[in-house]
């Protein structure tokens, strides 16, 4: 059975999301990296650079196949985990702890559009 | 999935919570948990895979030595010794690669045959077809179970789970040998490049022995590993590397083509003859390269802006921690070579096609 935490939100695309004062964390769900298997790479995104909603921003890569990762919300990546570079297995192991970049969003960008856990959960049930 | 073969040990596969998939049509394990532990584990220890897919077949009669003379492009000729086991393509006329098999001479006019499962109906017919004018029987043996127990402890558990008289004659098997006892076929081959066995079974007898690998420390192990494990170790993958349009010229498998005798005239020799004395245009190399990304099969290979390859085989290698590939190449490419990864053309080294021996990379 796949953990998908309450507190959380979610994209389309497989991606979790946590906002705290302002700043919001961007992982992959469990079902996720279920799906993908062991990843082996990750590209992350550029520090400082700016991305669009559902912008492409980085790469997950498995043993399975390579995955893009997508901006939930437009603004600036102000941090990277760079521990994945060296183990990105962590994601596969702890996918709500392994988180992978963090956004300063884009003045008046909000998280509306994203799943709550219970929306999500309907649409990984779905797939 | 319910239209997929299962093999005897689909409930043993489904309580160890693996995840399973079709392989060319049967239910498998593709891992239990992370593939990329598995492989290690093999490596450093050892655990066991399912490989019942594969399809085991007997061949006897008066006829049967000819007949194998004439099928297989290595020559079982070269079996002198009981049990002994060999490697050989099967080819068309055209010199193309229908499978590729082992074949162990078990004394007499006796021998055991291994092929894939992939091509399982295709070889059957093939095979039967060419029995003609030779005075010998095959049958396949579809209620036999198959698991392969690989790497440095295999040997030891295989060894103490046998009965005391049959322990003290699988002792004696050499490396590529087999032999028959009480508790079924077992041969000293695998797929991995680890020492170990694989083990023939009654369909009935697969899941104790199965748990009793289990109880003995040996877990385990997917199809997904086992594909990583092969590629390290060289070891060609049917209808990846090689196939029908492909000869063993072009595939780094000359070394298991006995042309010599030069009298024994095998189906695809005069093609191989022909490409030798042609020169052969293609030949499958190994590919390793620096840095992020994994190769992938049919990723393309460029020498600046002419295309010369393309990757046959890809994937992560965990004992390596980086990409390596087996590629189909233009004969005269030796250096210089880029391949596309996701839009992207990055340089690559091209190499001989093994990477691991003895848990270390091989120059």
């Amino acid at each position: 059975m796949s953990e998908i935490p309450m507190e959380l939100k979610y994209s389309k695309s497989h991606e979790w999301v946590r906002e705290e004062s302002g700043v919001i964390t961007i992982g992959i769900t469990d079902p996720a990296q279920e799906l993908l298997g062991d990843i082996v790479f990750v590209e992350l995104p550029e520090l400082g650079s700016e991305v669009v909603l559902e912008g492409e921003c980085g790469v997950i890569e498995s043993v399975k196949a390579a995955s893009d990762l997508y901006a939930p919300i437009a603004g600036e990546i102000i941090e990277v985990n760079e521990a994945l570079i060296d183990s990105p297995e962590q994601i596969n192991e702890a996918p709500y702890e392994a988180w992978i970049f963090k956004i300063s969003p884009a003045s008046g960008q909000g998280l509306e559009a994203l799943l709550d856990a219970a929306a999500y959960t309907e649409m990984v049930e779905a797939e | 999935m319910s239209a997929l073969k299962k093999s005897a040990l689909i409930e043993a596969h489904k309580r160890a919570g693996a995840r399973l998939v079709d392989f060319s049509g049967w239910e498998m394990p593709l891992h239990y948990g992370s593939q990329i532990e598995e492989h290690h584990q093999i490596r450093r220890e050892a655990g066991m895979f399912d490989v019942s897919h594969m399809v085991v077949s007997t061949l006897s009669g008066v006829g049967a030595k000819a007949y194998l003379q004439h099928l297989l492009a290595n020559d079982v000729g070269r079996l002198i010794e009981p049990g002994k086991a060999l490697y050989s393509c099967m080819l068309n006329p055209q010199g193309g690669v229908i499978d590729d098999l082992i074949v162990y001479w078990m004394g007499e006019d006796h021998y055991r045959i291994i092929t894939n499962a992939a091509t399982r109906e295709d070889d059957i017919r093939w095979m039967q077809q060419q029995l003609e004018g030779f005075e010998a029987t095959l049958m396949e043996q579809p209620q036999l179970a198959m698991v392969a127990v690989q790497g440095p402890k295999a040997r030891s558990a295989i060894l103490e789970w046998l009965s005391d008289d049959s322990a003290r004659e699988v002792a004696t098997l050499g490396r590529f040998f087999a032999t028959e006892v009480d508790e079924g076929f077992i041969a000293r081959t695998g797929y991995t490049g680890e020492d170990g066995f694989e083990v023939v079974l009654a369909a009935e007898s697969a899941e104790p022995f199965w748990q009793a690998m289990v109880d003995a420390g040996i877990p385990p192990c997917g199809l997904g590993a086992r594909d990583t494990l092969r590629l390290e170790a060289g070891m060609m993958l049917y209808g990846a590397d090689m196939d029908t349009t492909t000869t063993p010229l072009e595939s780094a498998l000359g070394w298991s083509v006995a042309l010599e005798p030069a009298e024994r005239k095998f189906m695809g020799r005069s093609r191989l003859e022909q490409q030798k004395a042609e020169g052969v245009s293609r030949k499958l190399v190994g590919l390793l390269l620096e840095g992020k990304g994994v190769m992938r099969s049919h990723q393309k290979l460029f020498v600046g802006a002419r295309e010369v390859g393309e990757i046959t085989s890809g994937g992560f290698s965990p004992t390596l921690n980086r990409t390596i590939a087996l590629a189909r190449i233009a004969q005269e490419v030796d250096a210089g070579c880029e391949v596309e990864m996701r839009g992207r053309r990055v340089p690559v080294t091209i190499r001989r096609p093994l990477f691991v021996r003895d848990g270390r990379l091989v120059e």
